[in-house]
């Protein structure tokens, strides 16, 4: 047993590293007793040793803590995304005059870390216990971070509205792996596949009820439509890089769970054929996705037209890219999976990006409304156009890394026959072209008001960290082929032959 | 007449039920925090009855521990936010809270 131990403790260094740098954190933050940058320097020295040991465990495969978590290409694909995701979300931390004006110290990296730190427990584990505890670990943190500012009224609004949706969700996710336990007799998601592979259940309606229950859980993470209404006022209430690691990182976690949920639990025999799931007669969990996931889209992007604030439009647009998401785990292929993969590190790059210029417009502006941006592509143009950039590429254009992403989904989508849920996916990017071309047109092509024609200044690390989000955005938009490999390797999912 | 498994499973989706209704009905919101504790309690007769019912072990009632657990975590957490909207907003009604519209 000790021995056992001893031995997942060495799949275990990326986090063990995350909690000593939470830690560290902490005593930094109590020894200098004031805002300083040097707390969050430390938290991304730390994060960056952790990501380091994840990358050393790049061809390892194998299982932890009696079948609690396990290490496998798939989790360290993730545990890299929330690495550079919590980096970078840091580094907004630093720009952001609502976090620089709280009346905290510097609480935000630690409650960041420790968020990524669920985050990383998430993505690794495979047990119905491990995995409700770790998205309660990214869910608490996540409250006490949209709550960040305790003297802002919307603030403290979105995390009431937060605890409870959340709370509420998770309950019925822990009902509902109540009652899986009890039809599969085991909380290893191995085990309940091997068990139902052998069960023989025509569409068993308590099965059908045992996925909704856990999908309210997995869904309330990714902001999938039943599940999504915190996702407009918790995103408009938090502070921007708070709303941005809600956006980004929280959500990548969620979509992490849900696939590995999905694919292991209900594969037959724990075996791919021709890179096709073949999933368990009765349980047919692809069509209550399918609904969900269209849903998402049609939802998501046609209230994003009518929103006056851009923070309240991108927290609907990241509904509707949810959907779009969701769309690859439809098919239940290989092919599926590793478009997801694609375009949740396209999603990284554009949705940070777009959020950068947002903290760096209402630092400036103290508005995030669209009327503010009246006139903007005038008075700081490089920031506009790089704006540009971003919402091009979550629209999905051509020559950003947005439309690769897209476009890995809808050939998964045409290869497997379903070619109205690519119609319905086209039609609704197509829509959401417009609310991402209805920001630009206030910034380009309206005139600024009459005597409001001074320049905006921006530091020029301010300047720096946006062409470290734009460039990629370009990049990586006509040289995918890097993104395509990394995807493809990390689609292995242990435990699946 | 022998207490078994359904009676417990049926106890369970009564207090799951309720903790919906009183999550649904209330606007207080300690009340509410009050209905995600009966559902949480819902899981843990179900996780007890079925490891103690189904000769699974102890694994199911290690769970309910782990969810005991997490529920004091989150009460914790929900009451402080809970204190700080009565600060901003001298309520702890969750519809007064409305500042945001659509």
């Amino acid at each position: 047993m000790l021995e056992q131990t001893l031995n997942s403790l060495k799949s275990f260094i990326p986090e063990t590293v995350l909690i000593v740098s939470l830690i560290v954190c902490i005593i930094l933050d109590l020894i200098l007793r004031k805002k300083s940058a040097i707390v969050s320097v430390a938290g991304i020295i730390g994060i960056i040793i952790s990501a380091y040991f994840a990358w050393m465990q790049l061809d390892m495969k194998g299982i932890a803590f009696s079948g609690m978590i396990v290490v496998d290409p798939y989790s360290v694909f993730f545990k890299m995304i929330f690495a550079l995701s919590t980096i970078i979300i840091i580094i907004f931390a630093l720009f952001s005059k609502e976090i620089f004006e709280s009346t905290h110290k510097n609480e935000h990296v630690y409650l960041m870390i420790s968020l990524a730190l669920g985050a990383n427990l998430m993505a690794s584990s495979v047990n119905l216990l491990m995995m409700y505890l770790s998205l309660e670990t990214v869910s608490i943190t996540s409250y006490i971070l949209s709550g960040y500012n305790k003297k802002v009224k919307r603030s403290s609004e979105s995390a009431m509205k937060y605890v409870i949706y959340g709370a509420a969700s998770s309950g019925i996710m822990i009902y509902g792996i109540s009652l899986l336990y009890g039809f599969t007799g085991s909380m290893n998601i191995f085990e309940i596949s091997m068990f139902l592979s052998k069960a023989n259940l025509a569409s068993s309606p308590l099965m059908v009820l045992c996925i909704v229950m856990i999908l309210a859980g997995f869904g309330y993470k990714i902001s999938s439509v039943p599940f999504h209404f915190w996702t407009p006022d918790v995103y408009e209430g938090a502070p921007i890089p708070v709303t941005a690691f809600l956006a980004v990182t929280s959500s990548a976690a969620g979509f992490a769970v849900l696939i590995r949920f999905f694919a292991t639990t209900f594969l037959q025999n724990g075996m791919i054929l021709n890179g096709n799931f073949g999933i368990i007669p009765g349980v047919n969990w692809p069509e209550i996705i399918i609904v969900l996931s269209v849903a998402s889209m049609i939802l998501g992007n046609f209230v994003a037209v009518w929103q006056t604030s851009v923070k309240r439009m991108l927290a609907y647009s990241s509904i509707a890219q949810g959907g779009y998401i969701m769309l690859g785990l439809v098919v239940a292929n290989q092919q599926g999976i590793t478009a997801m993969l694609i375009y949740l590190m396209a999603y990284l790059f554009m949705n940070l990006g777009a959020f950068f210029v947002l903290i760096l417009i209402s630092n400036k502006l103290d508005t995030d409304e669209l009327i503010g941006m009246k006139g903007l592509g005038y008075k700081a143009p490089v920031i506009c156009i790089a704006m540009a950039v971003f919402m091009l590429a979550l629209s999905g254009i051509p020559s950003t890394i947005g439309f690769v992403g897209k476009f890995y989904l809808f050939s998964a989508l045409i290869h497997s026959n379903m070619f109205w849920l690519a119609l319905v996916a086209l039609m609704n990017s197509v829509v959401s072209l417009f609310f991402y071309i209805k920001v630009l047109k206030y910034m380009f092509l309206m005139k600024p008001d009459e005597g409001d024609t001074q320049k905006l200044k921006f530091s020029p690390g301010a300047y720096i960290m946006l062409f470290a989000l734009a460039i990629p955005t370009m990049f990586f938009g006509l040289y995918f082929t890097p993104l395509v490999r990394i995807a493809e390797f990390s689609a292995t999912m242990f435990g699946i032959k | 007449m022998e207490i078994g498994l359904n009676h417990y499973l049926v106890l369970g989706a009564v207090l799951f039920g309720l903790g919906l209704f009183a999550m649904i009905s209330r606007r207080n919101a300690i009340l509410v925090l009050m209905g995600i504790e009966l559902i949480l309690n819902a899981a843990n007769i179900n996780l007890v009855a079925f490891s103690r019912y189904c000769g699974l072990g102890v694994n199911g009632q290690v769970v309910s521990i782990f969810v005991i657990i997490l529920a004091v975590a989150e009460a914790a957490v929900a009451l402080g936010i809970v204190l700080n909207l009565y600060n901003n907003f001298a309520s702890v009604d969750i519809d007064e809270a409305n500042t945001m519209k659509d």
